[in-house]
């Protein structure tokens, strides 16, 4: 099984520098195309790949870079790479940011190529210290090696590439309020139109995109949109980071097809519930996704699958609740997080988050009262929607609570009939 | 116009506009806070939601902002559907949350567009039963209180003062529900423009502290249509009384003018009108030299004597007094006897500025400046001296961010997402001013001797068009091609200038730059300042500015001569003459040489005509009837005509505003400047006070349980009271605001031709000039520049303006006299910083302390225009290092004005 995301990266190998990285085929993808293939071939290869971004969205990696004007164009024009990965339970970008810099590095060079933009940015969750320390050592390590500043490797082209440790707040995940707090301002996300593509950093043309599918990039280069397409084994194309997090033998993160039932990733990779523990449900892709249950264990994890379930398969990094875990003590956690990682922006959000985690709260700790859950769908449905809200942050947090309030009603009920949570924890 | 649906009705709109302008400007009722006409969008608040429909076999619809949606052909959308209505409760339902109940103590109550909005929702029934968050308040100086709890996070107040008016120190702190608006530590609020946050925030957060000293609800407050007299631009504002005080100024808007903001010096700057040195009666001053007050019969027949046996009757008016006070003073002395009272530099721009004005050089409105592409200001202190100018001169720079938009597809009411492609991206504005200037930030600076900027004008003309005269020296730091260049190339282009520099040559050099630009490009503006608010009105009657004659009588109206005249020869002048007569609001110096002394009225409450910078006649009206000894000049002045047997055809002020017509034909406008005293709208005059002022006939019961006839108004068609309408009457008669659901001053979009367009039936006052004049070119003054320091008027927005200056919240923001230089400059008069200069003629003047500022020019001595500065401009003398000068103490803070 062909694992290129992970190929320098396993227990016990250690860090790649360029040394590493270049001795296993590093930096080719970026000799064979600098120079000596046109944007728009590359475009054409990444729009054939079926790459869809590996960030939560799933939206069509080729298409978004579609967007971006080309031909001569006054001024910058800006590749960002969005590794703020604050999504609770989600951990997959870390592993190749601290451990095989240059292919993120590798991946940028080539997608800013096909863009056409000058200078990168890659924008780093301030926890990720050490992530940060590495990529600008590698960075420092392609500078000297011609891989990246002014006429990389002599093919005309120049690129500047940058590290941005975030002040640590989610919504920087967003790619808008990313661009806001790059620029030094508040970290709100802007509405949209325009697209980051027309009017982006510094009102500048930007493409943002995640760690993963940049990294992907390198590899589609490399070995073609067919190979590409055939590493999935479901609808959708390449391998993906996937991990399990939660009450499982042996959590972790695993480079799978698109496309690997979810089965196999909990019962072969997560090696099946701890003993004493039964599956209760599941949230497939990261705090802000719809809860699962095992009725939809044979599911592969396909964007449309999941999607068709009525969840998302998010960053694929699943966050497993068993049986002797409160529901609603859990749904309480998301949010509180998520009402304190509200921006303040919009109204909906800003309000609408803190009470629903007070109403929980009083759930959890035997306050609740007979019209809570009404209470609760009335608010969820009124910043769960898309459009509601000025963007996807509080429709994320709604889903898994609205979801929970689906498959856990009963534990809801009883919460409030008895006054105390039946949890024994 | 494009054509949408809207719950079933066919409407047409305006293609490209906003839902929630277009459906605001139909008349129809739709809540929002975070949008403002003049700031738009950016989706905030979620308020305005409504439903939008795919197509007509959608019938699910989803939820979109109005604000952020344009209308285009065919769009179908639902106001009115329970999912729309459903989701604007609960956005009030969310933002009530945690909003205080605190509306019976809260200073908005009764006009605020959270009220309003709430109302409009349907929200009622408080589901929450958690505790509010609660914020600390902050101390934001002398104007502005500060209550955040009852903040909604609507964002307007940083947009407004950020994005709008350029402030740099107020900004949103923290995020989710703990979203914080103030400073980053208690202190002033610095923007000059501050105070439009008290109507700018839609609730209780930002509070008029000159209110909140002696507080009034709206409805109870008795108000006029007045015209601020704090420079010459003829804002519009609502002056507002209650127990015979002005409470506040409120914006009155004005398409043309002032729009929705007003400057701090004219919300603030009217508390000198309840000041402790009002003059309440009539002065004679005694053989003691004290004045005893005095019966105004005994005092006027006193007058009917001495002006009957004088010799000579000079006559003084002023820039600051009235149209119908100057005329009738000219009536009463004479025509060669009536002096304007100005400068002669102040009086010969004004000349500039009437020709101008009478020429085909355009004057454009405050609204016109923000459509300008490229700005020239020509040593004007747009912020200090004319303020709300430099509020719509910003607004200009922000055009070539606009057009970006444009070109991008992006409409200019997507606020966030111009501003976000624009970045720093400004029109030109070419500042040349002596000292640095607020609108150096979005504009190109150039610090230059007042004769430099003349001359820099002069030959940016000459570039333009060699027909127009080349100065003799071009000063070399500034590359007058660019400017030329910039302007030639500008769709709008503008010139700036006015009297704060005190130049009539730079105000020549503008107006050759005009000329010459327009003969390229007709849509070519020229805006100059004068300094008074009836500078230009005044300047009409006469050409005269001060008596040359000694002896006789002189009488003086609403003029401090001080100001503009040598303290000196003042004393000389005056101990020449039989009998000096001043009438006057407020006690000054002039008054205390003057042997009778008269009360007059101030713009709050007495009624009067001005002549604002482009020849607009606006009538101010009195909010309140005056003191029972005071009285408009007018009607001081028309006794003392009819004592001396002259003007006895008039009797009431419209018959002196068609005397005034009848003699100035150039003046005729003035009479429809408002309707007069016999207008009726539906057979009723128009109230002074709302319909819900409670309590009136209560106001004095605690003097006698009778109640009292309301006083009537016989000069004008308001009403002391609320009898009268209000909505349907003409603009310039308007006091206030309101329409049902609309208590807040948001109402006035019910009654714009657009939103944020004209008033409905016209804005207020005539433009009295036509275009048929031939522009004669300029001429560069003789003479080549001092190469010795000079002092230079140095004006500040708080303090320099003499009415405004008198009052508590103005004084505790006005500068200490000052005199600033470069270090160059210093070592020619042998001083340095925390030393001080005195002059050699002035043994009585304080020392002004030196401040260093390497970016003043050479040879500029930099001097702010301050009561105690004035000898410095009209006789500095010899200027000597003090060598017994002291630093003064630190000033005490105010300490009761801080909020613990």
């Amino acid at each position: 099984m062909d694992r290129p995301l992970t190929k320098n990266i396993g227990p016990g190998k250690a860090p790649t520098d360029l040394t590493a990285y270049v001795a296993n085929e590093g930096y080719e993808a970026v000799r064979a195309t600098l120079g000596k293939l046109s944007c728009a071939d590359v475009l054409d290869l990444v729009k054939d790949s079926n790459l869809r971004g590996r960030g939560g969205a799933g939206f069509p990696t080729g298409m978004k870079w579609s967007f971006v004007p080309m031909g001569e164009t006054e001024g910058h024009k800006y590749l960002v790479c969005n590794a703020d990965e604050m999504e609770p339970g989600t951990f997959k970008d870390r592993l190749i940011l601290e451990y095989d810099p240059h292919q993120l590095i590798e991946g940028m060079i080539l997608s800013a190529y096909t863009i056409n933009a000058d200078i990168g940015y890659i924008f780093i969750r301030a926890e990720y210290h050490v992530a940060a320390k590495r990529l600008k050592e590698a960075i420092e390590e392609a500078r000297q090696a011609g891989l990246l500043g002014q006429n990389i490797l002599g093919s005309g082209y120049n690129f500047e590439l940058f590290v941005h440790s975030s002040a640590g707040r989610y919504i920087c995940g967003e790619e808008t309020a990313l661009l806001n707090s790059l620029e030094g301002k508040r970290a709100t996300p802007r509405a949209k139109p325009p697209f980051p593509q027309v009017s982006g950093l510094w009102g500048r043309p930007t493409i943002v995109n995640n760690v993963e599918t940049l990294c992907n990039i390198t590899h589609i280069v490399a070995h073609g949109a067919d190979w590409f397409k055939g590493l999935g084994i479901g609808d959708d194309a390449g391998t993906k980071l996937f991990g399990a997090s939660g009450r499982v033998r042996n959590p972790g993160c695993w480079e799978l097809p698109m496309g690997t039932p979810i089965r196999e990733i909990l019962e072969e990779y997560a090696g099946g519930m701890q003993p004493g523990y039964e599956l209760k449900g599941f949230l497939p892709g990261g705090a802000s996704t719809d809860f699962l249950v095992p009725e939809h264990l044979d599911l592969p994890m396909d964007y449309d699958a999941i999607m068709k379930a009525g969840s998302r398969m998010g960053t694929g990094t699943m966050i497993i609740l068993d049986d002797r875990t409160c529901p609603v003590a859990m749904v309480r956690n998301l949010e509180m997080f998520f009402a304190r990682e509200s921006c303040g922006f919009c109204t909906p959000c800003r309000e609408g988050l803190p009470w629903i985690f007070q109403i929980l709260d009083d759930i959890e700790e035997g306050r609740g009262q007979p019209g809570d859950l009404e209470l609760l769908t009335r608010q969820g449905n009124f910043i769960g929607a898309i459009g509601n809200t000025h963007c996807a942050h509080a429709p994320g947090a709604i889903e898994p609570l609205a979801s929970a309030m689906k498959y856990f009603e009963a534990d809801f009920n009883r919460h409030i009939e008895e006054k105390a949570c039946p949890y024994d924890h | 116009m494009a054509k949408i649906t809207v719950d079933g009705q066919l409407l047409d709109v305006p293609d490209g506009q906003n839902l929630l302008e277009a459906l605001l400007a139909l008349g129809m009722d739709l809540p929002y806070f975070c949008w403002h006409p003049k700031m738009g969008s950016v989706g905030a608040c979620r308020q305005c939601a409504v439903v939008q429909y795919a197509n007509e076999e959608d019938q699910r619809g989803r939820i979109v902002m109005s604000c952020m949606t344009p209308v285009a052909e065919g769009t179908i959308f639902s106001l009115a559907g329970e999912k729309a209505s459903g989701f604007r409760e609960s956005v009030v339902e969310n933002l009530m949350l945690n909003h205080p109940h605190d509306c019976p103590v809260c200073e908005e109550g009764g006009e605020c567009h959270l009220q309003d909005m709430t109302v409009m929702t349907g929200h009622r029934d408080r589901n929450y039963r958690y505790l509010k968050t609660t914020f600390t308040n902050q101390y934001l100086g002398p104007f502005i209180g500060h209550e955040m709890n009852r903040c909604i996070t609507c964002y307007r107040c940083v947009r407004y003062y950020q994005d709008y008016a350029g402030g740099h120190d107020l900004a949103a702190f923290a995020s989710r529900d703990r979203v914080f608006f103030g400073r980053s530590e208690d202190g002033v609020l610095e923007n000059e423009f501050a105070g439009n946050l008290v109507e700018v925030c839609p609730t209780g957060v930002f509070t008029d502290k000159t209110l909140s000293a002696h507080y009034t609800r709206k409805w109870d407050l008795e108000s006029a249509p007045a015209i601020c007299v704090g420079c010459s631009l003829g804002c519009n504002v609502t002056a507002s009384e209650r127990y015979g005080e002005l409470r506040r100024i409120h914006n009155r808007y004005h398409g043309d003018l002032n729009g929705y903001f007003l400057c701090d010096r004219g919300r603030f700057g009217w508390q000198y009108v309840n000041d402790d040195k009002r003059l309440t009666h009539c002065g004679v001053r005694t053989s003691t030299g004290l004045y005893q007050a005095s019966q105004p019969k005994t005092v006027l027949s006193g007058l009917k004597e001495s002006l009957g046996a004088a010799t000579s009757v000079a006559g003084i008016g002023s820039p600051r007094a009235s149209l119908e006070a100057n005329y009738l003073l000219r009536l009463l002395v004479g025509p060669d006897n009536f002096y304007s009272g100005e400068s002669e530099a102040n009086a010969e721009i004004n000349r500039c500025a009437l020709q101008a004005l009478r020429s085909s050089i355009r004057t454009p409105s405050l609204t016109e400046v923000e459509a300008a592409d490229v700005v020239l200001i020509l040593g004007e202190d747009t912020t200090d001296h004319a303020p709300r100018l430099a509020l719509s001169i910003r607004q200009a720079a922000g055009n070539a961010g606009r057009e970006m938009a444009l070109r991008a597809g992006i409409p200019h009411w997507q606020d966030a997402a111009v501003r976000k492609l624009a970045q720093n991206v400004h029109s030109p504005v070419f500042v040349l001013t002596t000292y640095a200037d607020r609108l150096d930030d979005i504009g190109i600076p150039t610090r230059l001797h007042p004769d430099a900027i003349a001359e820099a004008g002069f030959a940016i003309a000459h570039t333009l068009n060699d027909e127009f005269p080349n100065p003799t020296n071009i000063p070399g730091e500034i590359d007058i091609g660019a400017i030329a260049a910039a302007l030639s190339s500008a769709k709008n282009p503008l010139v700036v200038t006015g009297s704060s520099p005190g130049s009539p040559n730079i105000v020549r050099a503008a107006m050759n730059v005009a000329a010459a630009l327009q003969r390229q490009n007709p849509a070519a503006g020229l805006i100059i300042c004068p300094t008074g608010p009836n500078s230009l009105g005044t300047s009409l009657l006469t050409d005269r500015t001060f008596p040359n004659t000694t002896g006789g009588v002189a009488i003086v109206v609403e003029n401090d001569l001080f100001e503009n005249f040598p303290g000196e020869s003042l004393q000389q002048w005056q101990s020449e003459l039989d009998q000096l007569i001043t009438l006057d609001s407020l006690d000054n110096g002039t008054c205390s040489m003057a042997h009778v002394v008269m009360p007059a009225t101030t713009f709050a409450d007495g009624t009067g005509t001005y002549v604002n910078y482009e020849g607009r006649a606006q009538r101010s009206f009195g909010a309140f009837k005056p003191g029972e000894d005071t009285a408009p000049s007018w009607q001081w002045l028309l006794q003392l005509c009819h004592d001396q047997g002259k003007a006895l055809e008039i009797k009431h002020l419209d018959d002196v505003l068609t005397a005034l017509a009848n003699e100035f034909p150039e003046l005729r406008g003035v009479i429809d400047a408002a309707p007069g005293a016999g207008f009726r709208d539906h057979g009723q005059k128009v109230s002074r006070m709302t319909h819900r002022a409670s309590g009136r006939t209560a106001m004095l019961a605690d003097l006698s349980v009778h109640e009292p006839m309301q006083p009537a108004d016989t000069e004008t068609s308001l009403t002391y009271s609320m009898e009268g309408t209000n909505a349907s009457a003409p603009a310039a008669l308007k006091s206030y605001t309101w329409a049902p659901g609309w208590n807040s001053n948001q109402s006035i979009n019910k009654f714009q031709d657009e939103i944020a367009g004209h008033l409905r039936g016209g804005d207020p006052g005539i433009l009295l000039f036509g275009d048929d004049q031939v522009f004669a070119v300029q001429t560069p003054a003789e003479g080549s520049p001092t190469d010795s320091p000079t002092i230079i008027p140095r004006w500040h927005i708080f303090g320099s303006e003499a009415l405004t200056g008198q009052g508590e919240a103005i004084v505790a923001r006005s500068p200490r006299p000052y005199i600033q230089m470069n270090s160059h400059t210093a070592g020619l008069l042998n001083v340095a910083a925390g030393q001080a200069l005195h002059s050699e003629n002035l043994a009585d003047v304080p020392s002004l302390p030196v401040i260093i500022d390497e970016g003043t020019p050479d040879n500029c001595l930099v001097c702010p225009v301050l009561p105690g500065t004035y000898s410095y401009f009209h006789n500095p003398g010899n200027l000597k290092p003090d060598a017994s000068w002291q630093p003064a103490e630190p000033p005490d803070l105010i300490t009761t004005d801080r909020s613990t």
